[in-house]
């Protein structure tokens, strides 16, 4: 029985199985000449998320902006904005939503081209999955190199890599394993741990929702396959318990929650915490998880709670604790500083100067500080580091951040919820840029590391010779 | 060791908007949520309960009555009030009141501009609220689905789709000027079919209207409207007729199309959804004016 005839003939029993669907988040990268738009639109239109209402005014748009001349362009059932449409490109980050019997997913639909590195950015920030187009005719790209950069810096282990437009290669097995092949390098080279790859044509449906006749050489899945059933659930050993404080809830002199999100690992009921900064110690005497409060029962207690659980914990002692303090298991307290080595990604027109002073937002925690160094900034094409005394809109840079208080530092690597932070501007209280702790800043510190260099056979005789005749230059070997 | 199986869908959607919400009453001084009346008004009404439980509902709940509501929903609205024990305003727009819009004559462009929009933003302005939290999906209508979480507004209340905050990972920027203030969606990750499962499981009350019944229905502009009171024109009211019908969204009787339809419970109502091919918009005449009307609202400081 499809879900048609479910949904016709039982639909308790439809709402039942879909009561248990999990949700995934993913990001699709590439721009609208790889077809991204197109892939989103079959996806909401194969899983029956557009309606004829939708269809028909896609159909008037696609006579009017439309760039697939009789056939509907599926690229106008998702490009949203006026000005947008005009000009045929996503020019922000949009989010859509469709369903299947096992998940649910929310897209992130961001334009790919290098201006827009930021909405890519942010788009990557919440993804669990990424979705790298690549144009089967034309292989690994300068874009492909920034997006998968990315999408490693924003810490997605996921990446499925869909070779797309293979109906105008023919579905020619060979082309496929040449670009595979490629970007297995690639990803060796970023580190991403998890890849998969998969011939398709958006276009024409292959491999998008079924298994494609066109390419029997290819045994994986179709890629709504795959995402239905990818394991996306993260490692985490040892454990972290971490629990931002949001808002001290103070109803009655009785009662005094701490109420946050769990950012990760769980808590029970008398288990020791620390809060951090203070680095006080107490017990938790009670957890309320605000999701199983009913409008009869508004107390409803629980012996324990999981991320990503919205709770509120109450705790034996009368402690200090506040918004913007972290509470965490006393057996295991991150390290605490407020000198971080740390990757911006800059968002601003205006560039960030080294030394001003600027708000931090991690988690609930705000806190102003300046940038007091920048170790290196990175191309995202080709990976080469350069030194620079500022950063421009769309540079991605190491930096050493210099905090005016002590916050407790995970790494972004081992913990997306605590490891991120934005950068507010004091006086346009605009979002200028974002940033990834990668580690307590040693005391040292880094230096700019540039890229190794190989040097020529002629450059190496020359340094020799400098070396040798003019030692007072001070020239190092190479 | 505790089952580390995930959260299902719809417990990380609740999750989610729950943090929001205890974002804006931690950060802003004078919120204020919208109160619509309809099925996303009552599951965010639901959610800030959670939210703050077992304490009260730290924010008023503010209902811009636009004088031509269903009579259900001002009941409705008035029954949930003093069961919850909130905080209520309410305001119509005065300017409104004494020209006697009435979407019948001035048509409905008038009417939602001077007792929606304009109404709104007396309300605002009266009330001084920095953060207005909306129960706006982003599956609802394309150019919402560009837009943040919180939603800068300028001082005239105005939205600028070329010039949004970057947002990331669960992390809000609640910085702003004064006289300006922000629009929070809480619900902007649900889609239609997320808040009915989620009404569904969590037994959340909703307005009767949403269920087929028997009712007086006429057609107008294309669309069938029910008679709800004697404002109606006596040529339309003559030519009503019993039908049975019900609504899939809730708003102006004069603005929101009814459909015909059976669903007496809330899986029929789900089930008609799922099985249906147009989508929860299409019933509001406002959409239609012209092509991006929503964006070109929105700009102009209409939710």
């Amino acid at each position: 029985m499809n879900s048609k005839e479910k949904i016709d003939v039982d639909i308790e029993a439809y709402l039942k199985e879909h009561e248990n669907k999990d949700m995934l988040r993913f990001l699709t990268c590439g721009s609208v000449d790889d077809g991204k738009s197109t892939l989103i639109g079959r996806m909401l239109y194969d899983s029956k998320m557009i309606f004829e209402d939708q269809l028909a005014a896609a159909e008037s748009e696609s006579r009017k902006y439309g760039t697939t001349g009789e056939k509907i362009d599926m690229a106008l059932l998702v490009d949203g904005l006026q000005s947008e449409r005009e000009q045929g490109i996503t020019i922000d980050v949009a989010y859509r939503f469709f369903a299947t019997e096992k998940r649910k997913y929310i897209i992130a639909d961001t334009p790919g081209h290098e201006q827009y590195t930021r909405n890519m950015v942010t788009g990557a920030s919440t993804a669990d999955v990424a979705i790298i187009l690549i144009d089967a005719r034309k292989g690994i790209l300068t874009q492909t190199r920034r997006h998968s950069f990315i999408v490693n810096l924003l810490g997605i282990e996921h990446v499925i890599v869909a070779i797309n437009k293979m109906d105008l290669v023919d579905f020619d097995q060979e082309v496929f394993e040449k670009i595979r092949g490629e970007y297995d390098k690639l990803a060796s080279e970023l580190g991403i741990p998890h890849v998969y790859y998969i011939p398709m044509s958006a276009l024409e449906g292959d491999n998008v929702v079924e298994r494609s006749e066109r390419t029997p050489w290819y045994e994986g899945p179709a890629l709504l396959e795959l995402l239905d059933t990818m394991d996306i659930s993260r490692e985490e050993t040892p454990e972290n318990f971490r629990l931002p404080v949001q808002y001290v809830n103070r109803p009655h002199l009785n009662f005094r929650g701490f109420c946050g999100t769990i950012a990760s690992g769980s808590v029970k009921v008398g288990d020791e915490i620390t809060v951090l900064p203070s680095g006080k110690t107490t017990r938790v005497k009670g957890i309320i998880n605000a999701g199983d409060v009913t409008e009869a029962n508004r107390e409803p207690y629980a012996e324990e709670a999981y991320a990503p659980m919205a709770v509120t914990l109450m705790t034996e002692d009368e402690i200090d604790i506040s918004r913007g303090d972290m509470l965490v298991h006393t057996h295991n307290v991150p390290r605490v500083s407020n000198q971080l080595k740390v990757m911006v990604v800059w968002m601003d027109e205006s560039p960030m100067e080294v030394g001003r002073e600027y708000d931090f937002k991690r988690a609930t925690t705000v806190i102003s500080g300046h940038i007091d160094r920048i170790n290196y900034r990175v191309d995202v094409n080709t990976y080469e580091r350069m030194e620079v005394d500022h950063l421009e809109l769309n540079d991605i840079a190491s930096c050493r951040l210099t905090l005016t208080g002590p916050i407790a530092a995970d790494a972004y690597k081992q913990n997306r919820a605590t490891g991120g932070f934005i950068i507010i501007d004091r006086i346009t209280n605009n979002t200028v840029g974002a940033g990834m702790i990668v580690d307590v800043a040693s005391r040292e510190g880094e230096r700019f590391e540039p890229t190794p260099r190989e040097y020529t056979e002629a450059e190496k005789a020359l340094n020799e010779y400098i070396r040798i005749h003019f030692p007072e230059w001070g020239c190092k070997p190479c | 060791m505790i089952d580390k199986k995930r959260l299902t869908h719809l417990k990380q959607l609740e999750a989610e908007s729950i943090h929001i919400l205890r974002e804006v009453a931690a950060e802003f001084t004078n919120p204020v949520m919208m109160y619509s009346i309809g099925k996303d008004s009552s599951v965010m009404l639901h959610l800030a309960m959670k939210a703050f439980a077992p304490g009260k509902v730290p924010f008023p709940l503010l209902h811009v009555d636009t004088k031509w509501k269903f009579k259900e929903m001002i009941e409705f609205r008035d029954r949930r009030a003093k069961e919850l024990g909130f905080d209520l305003v309410v305001h119509s727009n005065p300017r409104g009141e004494e020209m006697d819009i009435n979407p019948f004559v001035h048509g409905s462009k008038v009417h939602t501009d001077i007792m929606k929009t304009e109404g709104l933003k007396q309300a605002l302005n009266a009330g001084g609220y920095d953060a207005v939290i909306g129960g706006a999906r982003r599956d609802e209508e394309k150019s919402r689905a560009k837009e943040r979480i919180f939603s800068f507004r300028d001082k005239h209340h105005r939205w600028d789709p070329k010039n949004q905050r970057p947002e990331l990972w669960n992390i809000y920027n609640t910085r702003i000027h004064k006289g300006e203030s922000v629009r929070v969606f809480p619900i902007s990750n649900w889609t239609e079919l997320d808040v009915w499962q989620y009404i569904y499981l969590e037994q959340i009350p909703i307005p009767s209207l949403y269920f087929a019944k028997e009712r007086p229905v006429v057609e107008y502009e294309g669309t069938k409207i029910m008679v709800d009171d004697d404002r109606m024109p006596e040529e339309l009211r003559k030519k009503a007729k019993m039908e049975k019908v019900r609504f899939r969204t809730l708003g102006c009787y004069p603005l929101t199309g009814a459909i015909n339809s059976d669903a007496e419970t809330l899986p029929e109502i789900i089930r008609e959804m799922l099985l249906s091919t147009s989508s929860e918009r299409e019933g509001r005449l406002i959409d239609k004016d012209q092509e991006g009307s929503m964006e070109l609202k929105k700009i102009e400081g209409y939710f």
